[in-house]
């Protein structure tokens, strides 16, 4: 096959995108100009910034000849973009974390009578996109970029879209929260841009499985390793999610309001469908992939159990995506449809704990390797997390525990388990061992700040999920408690009141969980500027380098 | 070498194609029934579409994110039922575009709020949560009764409501900005017309206490006052064959 | 629609998807132990820990 490095003309990728580029700068100038709402209005020039920017760095990179795309190399530019982006939004999504829950403990210091945009209810979508869709999305991105090539041993396909997959992706995360600060939302919870957003986000979520889709086609293995099975499935059933979910009609064409196809009981059962799926695959099944790939290369061991993955994989899929109903227990939603999300959510007990057994018994024979490297450790605490969060989940779906559990902290405590232990502890695993790998260092800065990271962070999540626990079925408690007369013993708002402590602890404990992402991004940041071994020197013995921190 | 390159596109093609598969069939089974069985959504009497000015302000609470804090689902459960009130039914939401379900109580169920405070309090609640209820933890909406309402979309509004199947009529979306004038107004001449299209129920006042303006406090308002207000439950038969799901 | 009832849907549901769910698991099981694919398996689980670069072919 003839390399595109060969030819003079910018090759045809780059051709394509530049069109795209400059009918995308065209396209969002006309849609401002003609609009009549200023909020769509906003929106329309974030637009503009955004394409007319790509239009004229890709001017001057065609003029340069520049990206090209030899496929003797890894592209590994766009996954250093996305490790720097992951630790950027996961920073900024964390901090708004922090000010919401430091809202509902000093509501009359945190909000601002004048500045309804500061409001707990713009500021929540904001931490929940920010830190699942900006953080998570963009470790799952570059993961996933990282990954595939090394398991195809192929260069990434597509040649310059990986980088319109990363960059039209950070354009959707700017749209998004930019729009929940302004009042843009349609009020699905996870789902909440409107119209346009989605359909950008879809644009870019094609392009994303074409590429990956391409670098597997391009594989010199003949199989496909079990990591790219999840991170498709990931991949494709996210698509399928966002799509009906978000089926709505504008108001106006060039407005941001539209209202959805689905109304009331249908609504609700579609987006929890939605909503559940999205923490099955967006904040599972990719992250799982995550796993199989960073845990066996770090411990240097191969998966326990290669035949357990593949019945992972499919046991997994198949019954993650009949849970949502749990979500909707004694609602107006028809008990059948009840019933049916109740079992499958106990049945997925079975599948998740077949992953858990499979990353922690990768470590078998490397156990010791958990008392030196606090990356390693941070892996296998996330699969611990993964067990007790994939344990507590079927259990909040039994009707009777829901009934005392559903609308408290309760579920939040949940979440954050999942989030901080799970999601957040993997992705900072593979991310430490990426970053050496990435920019050609041996080693990390420094692995006593990694041990400050895991700790200072492990106790945040500790606090959090404890305070959650106490207050969630605390004020459930109080919810349905009666006097001896038969009359109920509190009016909503003293169980309000009384999290108060609890509240502060969470606080706390999200402010330690955040200050271990700061000291994480220092620690990355410095690896960055280490001297690299340089290319025909002889590198340095570790031992011979100076000691540091 | 190009047969077997093709063999395993074909390979990674079967993949995907299962994964669908497989990842189809939950929602499919699940979703689709509601569609078509009749028992999902009861029938009852009173249901209509919102007014003008309520839809507004239900936009108004869609938009400030109130469902993160207040769900709008009483579950048949009895501290619920003796604390909100009679529990949710299906065909109360049925125009509600988007559901409002909520997930979260960090304040209290607010399905049926319409009627349990006055205007004012409503108001004095917004602007300062802390000023009525000294523990509240909500946050305060003191710029809503400063901002006039935008009323340049409410046609447009009831017309995407209509093609998805809400049942507004023709003279409705035609009268619409009158009849949200209309409704915020006690002494309006057009009030006896919005009674005549929404029927007698609604109420038309000047919900935010102001005369000179109309607010988006106003619309939200209006809103609050008439959730769970619209089904007429001495009709409802709650064990009634037709309405055990 | 009328046939469409809580108690079809139902059993529906619990037999039929019963049946459905144990026929998937078992065709994913049977795949997963099949004895043949043991080989490819062992050698897909050391795929990670190769990091060879890539080369010009």
């Amino acid at each position: 096959m003839k390399n595109l490095t060969d030819q003079k003309s910018a090759p045809l990728d780059v051709v394509l995108l530049y069109v795209v580029v400059c009918l995308g700068a065209l396209g969002t100038l006309l849609a401002t100009a003609f609009s009549n709402d200023h909020l769509f209005r906003l929106h329309g020039w974030v637009g503009i910034i955004a394409f007319v920017l790509a239009a004229g760095v890709m001017t001057v990179g065609i003029s340069w000849g520049r990206f090209r795309s030899p496929q003797t190399e890894y592209e590994d530019g766009v996954v250093r973009a996305g490790v720097i982006a992951t630790m950027f939004w996961g920073s900024v999504g964390m901090l708004v974390g922090v000010v919401i829950a430091a809202q509902l403990a000093w509501p009359s210091i945190f909000y601002f009578p004048d500045f309804g945009f500061l409001n707990f209810g713009r500021l929540r979508p904001l931490h929940t996109s920010g830190v699942i869709f900006a953080f998570g999305g963009n470790a799952l991105l570059c993961t996933s970029f990282y990954v595939v090539q090394r398991t195809c041993r192929a260069r990434l396909a597509g040649g310059i879209w990986p980088w319109f997959v990363f960059w039209g992706y950070q354009l959707f995360i700017v749209l998004a929260a930019t729009g929940y600060l302004a009042g843009i939302t349609q009020s699905k919870e996870y789902a909440e841009p409107e119209w346009y957003i989605d359909l950008w986000l879809t644009i870019v979520w094609v392009a994303y499985l074409l590429v990956f889709l391409g670098t597997i086609w391009k594989r010199k293995e003949p199989h496909i390793y079990v990591a790219n099975w999840f991170y498709l499935a990931f991949i494709i059933t996210v698509a399928m999610l966002h799509v009906v979910n978000n089926l709505s009609l504008p108001i106006n064409w060039l407005g941001h309001t539209s209202y959805p196809v689905f109304a009331g009981v249908q609504g609700a059962l579609v987006q929890w469908w939605y909503g559940h799926n999205a923490v099955g695959f967006f904040l599972t099944a990719g992250f799982l992939a995550m796993m199989y790939y960073f845990v066996p290369k770090r411990a240097e061991r191969p998966v326990y159990s290669y035949r357990l993955s593949i019945v992972h994989f499919w046991s997994l899929i198949f019954i993650y995506i009949w849970a949502g109903p749990h979500h909707l227990h004694y609602t107006a939603l028809p008990q059948w449809a009840q019933t049916l999300g109740a079992t499958f959510s106990i049945m997925l007990w079975m599948p998740s704990w077949g992953g858990m057994i499979n990353g922690l018994m990768t470590l078998s024979g490397a156990w010791d390797k958990l008392r030196t490297d606090a990356v390693l450790r941070m892996m296998a605490v996330a699969v611990a997390f993964y067990g007790m969060s994939t344990f507590e989940g079927p259990l909040m779906s039994i009707r009777e525990v829901n009934a005392l559990s559903h609308y408290t902290d309760w579920t939040i405590g949940h979440v954050h388990s999942g989030a901080l232990g799970w999601v957040g502890f993997i992705s900072f695993g593979a991310i430490y061992c990426l970053v050496p790998w990435l920019w050609k260092k041996d080693r990390l800065y420094s692995d006593r700040l990694v041990e400050w990271h895991f700790w200072i962070a492990t106790t945040g999540i500790l606090l959090y999920i404890a305070a959650m626990w106490v207050s969630g079925i605390m004020e459930g408690l109080m919810w349905r408690e009666y006097t001896p007369q038969g009359f109920l013993a509190n009016s909503f708002v003293e169980t309000v009141s009384a999290k108060h402590v609890e509240n502060i602890i969470r606080t706390i404990g999200g402010l330690m969980y955040l200050t271990g992402t700061l000291i994480m991004s220092y620690n990355l940041w410095r690896t960055v500027r280490l001297p690299g071994p340089v290319a025909g020197e002889v590198p340095v013995p570790a031992s011979a380098k100076p000691a540091i921190a | 070498m190009f047969k077997s390159h093709g063999n395993l596109e074909r390979h990674s093609i079967l993949l995907l194609l299962s994964i669908l598969v497989v990842v189809a069939i939950g929602g499919i089974v699940e979703i689709t029934p509601l569609f078509y069985l009749e028992s999902t959504i009861e029938e009852v009497d009173g249901m209509r579409p919102y007014t003008p000015l309520e839809l507004e302000g239900r936009d108004i609470y869609v938009r400030e994110g109130c469902y993160v804090c207040h769900s709008q689902m009483v579950r048949p459960l009895r501290d619920e039922v003796e604390r909100y009130g009679h529990y949710s039914l299906a065909a109360e939401s049925m125009y509600d575009r988007p559901f409002q379900w909520g997930s979260k109580r960090t304040g209290p169920d607010v399905a049926r709020v319409g009627g349990k405070y006055s205007d004012a309090w409503h108001r004095d609640h917004l602007i300062n949560p802390r000023s009525v209820v000294p523990e509240s933890v909500m946050p305060p909406y003191a710029f809503l009764a400063k901002k006039e309402l935008n009323l340049e979309d409410v046609e447009a509004k009831l017309a995407t409501m209509t093609k998805l199947g809400v049942p507004y009529t023709q003279d409705m979306i035609d009268n619409a900005k009158v009849d949200l004038v209309a409704q915020s107004d006690p002494f309006s001449a057009d009030g006896t017309k919005l009674k005549a299209r929404y029927g007698e129920k609604v109420v038309a006042r000047d919900f935010d206490g102001n005369p000179e303006a109309l607010t988006e406090m106003d619309a939200l308002i209006a809103y609050l006052q008439m959730l769970g207000t619209l089904v007429d439950f001495s009709t409802y038969k709650a064990d009634a064959p037709e309405n055990l799901r | 629609m009328s046939g469409l009832t809580y108690e079809t849907v139902a059993k529906f549901a619990q037999q039929g998807g019963t049946l459905y769910f144990a026929a998937i698991f078992l065709a994913g099981l049977a795949y997963a132990l099949w004895p043949k694919n043991g080989e490819t398996f062992s050698r897909l689980a050391q795929l990670p820990l190769e990091d060879a670069e890539l080369t010009n072919d």
